[in-house]
């Protein structure tokens, strides 16, 4: 089990390498002159474009701009995101835990939706329920996320004027915030509200939370749901299944205990990398929804032609994909026992 | 004329076992494949006769300029070179969604608009001041342009490489899956927004990116599809009769690995104009005023709330748009979902 995390993180230097040269390699399609305009914030910069060109090195062979980039890169320099108009670490520490807290909160919605619904599906084969389940599994399934996120806002918001809009607050919020702010203890607006006993800004996060939330768990459940269903149909056809119902168990027993128990042994890998998906940043939904997490500043990013915003951002989600998928594969021999990893 | 008839006869035994094929049996009995492929047909219908159904305007883009023409009537008669040139290689221009004005505020589908070359009816309204229906009639084509393109050359590059990694194994596999490992363990989408945020937005830009991304998965089906393949004692026997190395990948283990390849690549046609709809909602995949439909309904996140009378006021900028995806979504997975089941070697039914 060591050795198998040992290698498994030994992965991540490699893939931050690949990634790091990737995209400095992609930057010399451009000239050295487009690739400054990604490190001008003013006017009076633009003016000395040779000089940047300079001070940069843009100008250099590849293998030299690379180990410029690995030079700052090893001080812990990132550089500087201009669509955030901050150090690049500093906007990934101010960013990330709301993207956490996203997480947290699709985690629970997501996760028993999908296996309730998926296991009303799979005890009751060919019924009502089930057929419902299916279709309903392709029909979200098949809505990309920024079309059920704009659907939402536009019925939710716009029509029913019972959600709020875009953004982590309302305005009024906003104004309180800035006179008199929350403590930053963990970084997520709720909890650290709720550690402050600020019950009004602690419901409005929540409030702005619901619609995100709900795009989250509508657009990935549909995995869940036919993965669930699935192995709780093959669960139930098992012999242990029907010994269970032979030694005179209540059908609640046999199919809660015995058979979802099993059948849940691969729901939960789909939902680990869900999860993984989740802390990676949920890019679209964070933008439609005005979430201040790192999804919506590394679109933004990409949008402004932000090079050392999108370095960092990718990056992040390289780190975050290898670690989260260990943890899964970790998660998933803790849970079964037939699985080790030698 | 023996020899004729007899290959006649041959080529008719060979149609007709591909229509009652047993995967053909199975998809021509499925309702949602049925479906789904009549969406598929109206979308493909749809993209090919794109000129025909939204004629290039007299004013809004340049496409009859570039088409050498001044009224929109000349696309209509099929004696004319236009005809054939607008519906097989319409210039760039054509793809430019037509402004009527420069208004932010949508107008509702059929009002009508003054404009220099007189009053137009938009069918579906406008957006930013740009013809919606032109854009979603113009942005099915994109999406089949796009879909299209990257598949073969995912196709192209994931076949080629994977049977060159399970054909020769050695040190060439090694490397190309450790390759391979990496691309697959980043999460897609994330590398085309990267990808295309450094290169620029454009068409051509977007493709490569999903190019460039795409083709690992299909590799690694192809390798281990060759691995199983070479095993086997045709292959041997081919090799015994004296058939070179090229000849017996292409012949005799490509083909017999295609069947798992097929159902993927029908189910990421449908999906691929999708993502990259998203990137273009994002702003990063497609230039300003491209017909797509990830910009047209990215018009729509504005005019969300409907005025204080009318809560609904603007309910035609995001409804069109978002139809014509989810209808979209939904053929391609049907159709999708069914070919792969029909394929499926394990399912007996």
């Amino acid at each position: 089990m060591f050795a198998f995390i040992v290698r498994r993180l030994l992965f991540l230097p490699v893939v931050i390498f690949v990634l790091s040269v990737l995209i400095v390699a992609l930057l010399q399609f451009l000239t050295p002159e487009q690739r400054a305009a990604a490190y001008i914030r003013s006017d009076n910069q633009a003016r000395n474009l040779p000089l940047i060109i300079k001070q940069y090195g843009l100008d250099q062979p590849f293998y030299v701009q690379y180990w410029n980039w690995v030079k700052q890169a090893a001080q812990g320099n990132l550089g500087f995101s201009k669509s955030s108009n901050k150090p690049v670490w500093d906007t990934i520490k101010e960013r990330f835990p709301s993207t956490v807290e996203l997480a947290l909160y699709s985690l629970i919605p997501l996760i028993g939706f999908g296996v309730w619904l998926g296991t009303l599906a799979g005890l009751n084969k060919n019924k009502f329920i089930d057929q419902f389940a299916r279709v309903f599994a392709v029909v979200t399934g098949n809505i990309p996320t920024f079309v059920m996120g704009i659907i939402l806002l536009v019925v939710f918001y716009g029509l029913l004027g019972i959600a709020p809009g875009p953004g982590q607050l309302s305005p009024e919020s906003q104004i309180n915030q800035m006179i008199n702010p929350v403590p930053r203890v963990t970084g997520m607006l709720s909890i650290d509200a709720l550690l402050a006993g600020n019950w009004p800004i602690f419901w409005d996060v929540i409030r702005h939370l619901i619609l995100p939330v709900i795009t989250l768990t509508t657009v990935l459940n549909a995995g869940l749901i036919m993965v669930t269903r699935g192995s709780m149909i093959e669960a139930l056809s098992q012999d242990y299944v029907r010994t269970a119902k032979a030694k005179g168990l209540s059908e609640r027993a046999v199919n809660l205990k015995h058979a979802r128990r099993n059948a849940l042994l691969p729901v939960a890998t789909i939902a680990g990398f869900q999860v993984a998906g989740l802390l990676g940043g949920a890019v679209i939904t964070e933008t439609i929804f005005g979430w201040p997490g790192i999804g919506s500043w590394g679109a933004d990013a990409a949008a402004r032609f932000d090079v050392p915003g999108i370095l960092g951002f990718a990056l992040l989600i390289g780190v975050i994909t290898v670690v989260m998928n260990l943890v899964v594969d970790i998660m998933y021999a803790a849970i079964d026992p037939r699985v080790r990893f030698d | 004329m023996a020899a004729t008839a007899r290959a006649a006869s041959l080529a008719q035994e060979k149609r007709e076992t591909f229509w009652t094929s047993r995967a053909m049996r199975r998809l021509r009995r499925n309702k949602l494949a049925w479906v789904g492929f009549v969406l598929v047909l109206l979308f493909t219908l749809t993209a090919a006769f794109a000129p025909l159904i939204a004629p290039p305007p007299k004013v809004g883009n340049n496409c009859l300029r570039d088409l050498g023409v001044s009224e929109p009537a000349a696309v209509y008669n099929p004696l004319g070179g236009t005809f054939w040139r607008v519906l097989l290689v319409p210039p760039a221009s054509c793809y430019q969604i037509t402004r009527i004005n420069f208004r932010p505020e949508p107008s509702p589908p059929l009002q009508s608009i003054q404009t220099e070359a007189g009053p137009v009816r938009p069918l579906l309204g406008t957006a930013n001041g740009y013809d919606v229906w032109y854009g979603l009639v113009w942005g099915t084509r994109t999406a089949f342009k796009l879909a299209l393109t990257v598949v073969f050359f995912q196709l192209l590059i994931g076949i080629t490489l994977g049977a060159i990694s399970g054909y020769f194994g050695g040190w060439t596999d090694n490397l190309l899956q450790r390759f391979i490992e990496i691309i697959l363990s980043f999460p897609g989408l994330v590398l085309v927004i990267v990808i295309t945020a450094i290169l620029g937005p454009s068409l051509t830009n977007v493709m490569i990116a999903f190019i460039v991304v795409g083709w690992a998965g299909y590799a690694r089906i192809i390798r281990g599809d060759v691995l199983k393949v070479r095993a086997l004692e045709f292959v041997d026997g081919a090799r015994a009769l004296g058939a070179s190395d090229l000849r017996l990948i292409l012949r005799h283990i490509i083909p017999n690995a295609l069947t798992t390849i097929t159902a993927i690549a029908v189910l990421d046609l449908g999906a691929l104009p999708l993502s990259a709809a998203a990137l273009s909602f994002l702003g990063i995949g497609l230039p300003v005023g491209f017909a797509d439909w990830g910009q047209i309904i990215s018009f729509a996140r504005a005019w969300i709330q409907g005025t204080a009378e009318n809560r609904l006021a603007y309910w035609y900028v995001s409804f069109y748009p978002a139809l014509v995806i989810i209808l979209f979504g939904l053929g391609w997975n049907l159709l999708g979902s069914a070919v792969r089941d029909a394929l499926d070697p394990r399912d007996n039914s």
